[in-house]
């Protein structure tokens, strides 16, 4: 008990001392994740919606792919990049292992099938006709995916909720490929981690409720947007 | 009255999943006419009006509109942007009753003042002015209809097509919406093209009324003409007329 008291205590301590070392960990982690997230929603939802309206030749072995991605643990995510992005890799040459970028890679192909997995279904679940219906009324291709798009948008926004859900909790990816360099690419799950096993429980714990807290206040905002819309 | 020829399919085939649904060597809509569509389920009534409307590619044969072909993404868009069509469901979108029925107006740029005194105009014409901002898709079916049907009438097509628009709508709010329909298509003289089942609806509208049985267009006459003197044993079947003189 004293243990779990003193790590409460120290965490407090620290969030409220304005602790340079927890500042710049909790910015890392935010900027990483929204700009994955950001990324993995412009490729996600286009390629979702097309997806969902088109028919083709392999269409259900690539959508088998994306469910399966849905589920993909983020070790072997990790995995991968770290393959391909090794000095000796593919694409070595871009010296991205053990930077930001490195992670943010990595956490947009954890959060993209999602993405395209909510947005298929989503756009699947649309009744065939308001397609029609949208052509009827004059647009243009562009013009009626942007319209169903925007038709989807409680379901896409939960996708959001899901997508960034996935990559600002997750720890395998990120200490692959990022490294958990400190000041560099040491965000607050790998740091998490890094405390834990040090001891130093008052830290990890303060991390820990940072990371609630973020995913908290985003979901909050999206939550608030999505039932707003909702209401209308 | 009818005037010249506004949309005209020549030898239109359609096939579908490897079938040929409609093969119709022939169609014509004349200018202020209302030309209605019957037939059983599935004769191809609505897969004629949905290529007439250049929503569906035939497979061959050509759709003109006031003598030109209409053939080609550029054409085609630019040609629908002067029609409307109203589906057996209303398709509304998840906003308002008014984004809904700007929705088409918006997109062939109309200016926005003029937006705002149609979609007014239209809302009050089919009574759901009050129900401007609701969501649209909270509404019920005759509200959800005639929300359709005020977004159709607001882009003041040059054709309007229309498919089995009053149907699954409970007998008192079906009259009242067929009345106002009729009222309003009395007052604008547009030009309709429009399926159903209801041969009083059939009557009370149509200028001339086409059979379609099979995906091929039998009979195209008048009301009377067709109901009375159907020109063949499947026409008189689905007209139900119950004798048939054999000569």
């Amino acid at each position: 008990m004293h243990l779990i008291y003193e790590g409460i205590r120290n965490a407090v301590h620290l969030l409220f001392s304005g602790d340079p070392e927890v500042i710049r960990i909790t910015l890392l982690s935010l900027g990483v994740s929204l700009l994955a997230t950001c990324i993995s929603l412009v490729i996600g939802i286009f390629s979702g919606t097309v997806l969902g309206l088109t028919r083709f030749w392999g269409r259900r072995f690539l959508v088998s792919l994306i469910n399966t991605g849905m589920g993909a643990p983020p070790v072997v995510v990790g995995l991968l990049v770290s393959v391909f992005l090794w000095r000796t890799g593919p694409l070595g040459i871009l010296r991205l292992m053990y930077t930001p970028w490195a992670i943010i890679i990595a956490q947009c192909i954890i959060s993209l099938p999602i993405i395209m997995g909510f947005t298929m279904a989503s756009i699947q679940a649309l009744d065939p006709k308001l397609r029609l219906q949208i052509q009827a009324l004059g647009a243009s291709r562009a013009q009626m995916l942007w319209i169903l798009v925007r038709d989807t948008r409680l379901p896409l926004l939960a996708a959001v909720m899901a997508g960034f859900g996935s990559i600002i909790s997750e720890v395998g990816a990120a200490m692959m490929v990022g490294g958990n360099i400190a000041g560099e690419t040491r965000v607050l799950t790998t740091a998490i981690v890094l405390y834990n096993s040090k001891g130093e429980f008052g830290m990890a714990i303060a991390l820990g409720i940072i990371l609630m807290a973020l995913v908290y206040a985003v979901n909050l905002i999206l939550t608030m947007v999505q039932q707003r819309s909702r209401a209308r | 009255m009818s005037g010249g020829v506004v949309v005209e399919g020549r030898d239109l085939v359609v096939v579908l999943g490897g079938q040929k649904v409609l093969d119709v060597p022939s169609f014509t809509v004349r200018e202020g006419e209302v030309m209605m569509i019957i037939g059983p389920n599935g004769s191809g009534k609505t897969t004629l009006l949905l290529t007439l409307a250049l929503l569906l590619k035939p497979a061959s044969g050509t759709v003109l509109y006031r003598g030109q072909p209409i053939a080609g993404t550029k054409l085609v868009l630019h040609q629908r942007r002067k029609l409307a069509v109203v589906f057996q469901e209303p398709l509304l979108l998840n906003s308002s009753v008014t984004d809904n029925v700007t929705l088409g107006l918006k997109l062939r740029g109309v200016p926005h003042e003029e937006i705002k005194r149609r979609a007014e105009k239209w809302l009050d014409r089919f009574g759901i002015l009050p129900l401007a901002k609701r969501q649209a898709r909270l509404l019920s079916g005759g509200e959800a209809k005639r929300t359709s049907l005020a977004r159709a009438f607001a882009l003041e097509p040059e054709v309007l097509f229309l498919d089995e628009p009053f149907m699954a709508l409970d007998s008192p709010t079906r009259q009242g919406l067929f009345d106002d329909f009729e009222s309003v298509l009395r007052e604008t003289k547009t030009t309709v093209l429009m399926v159903t089942h209801d041969r009083d609806e059939a009557t009370i509208l149509g200028d001339r009324v086409a059979v379609i049985i099979e995906g091929e267009v039998r009979q195209v006459g008048t009301p009377e003409s067709v109901f009375d003197t159907p020109v063949d044993e499947a026409v008189a079947a689905f007209v139900k007329i119950r004798n048939v003189l054999r000569t």
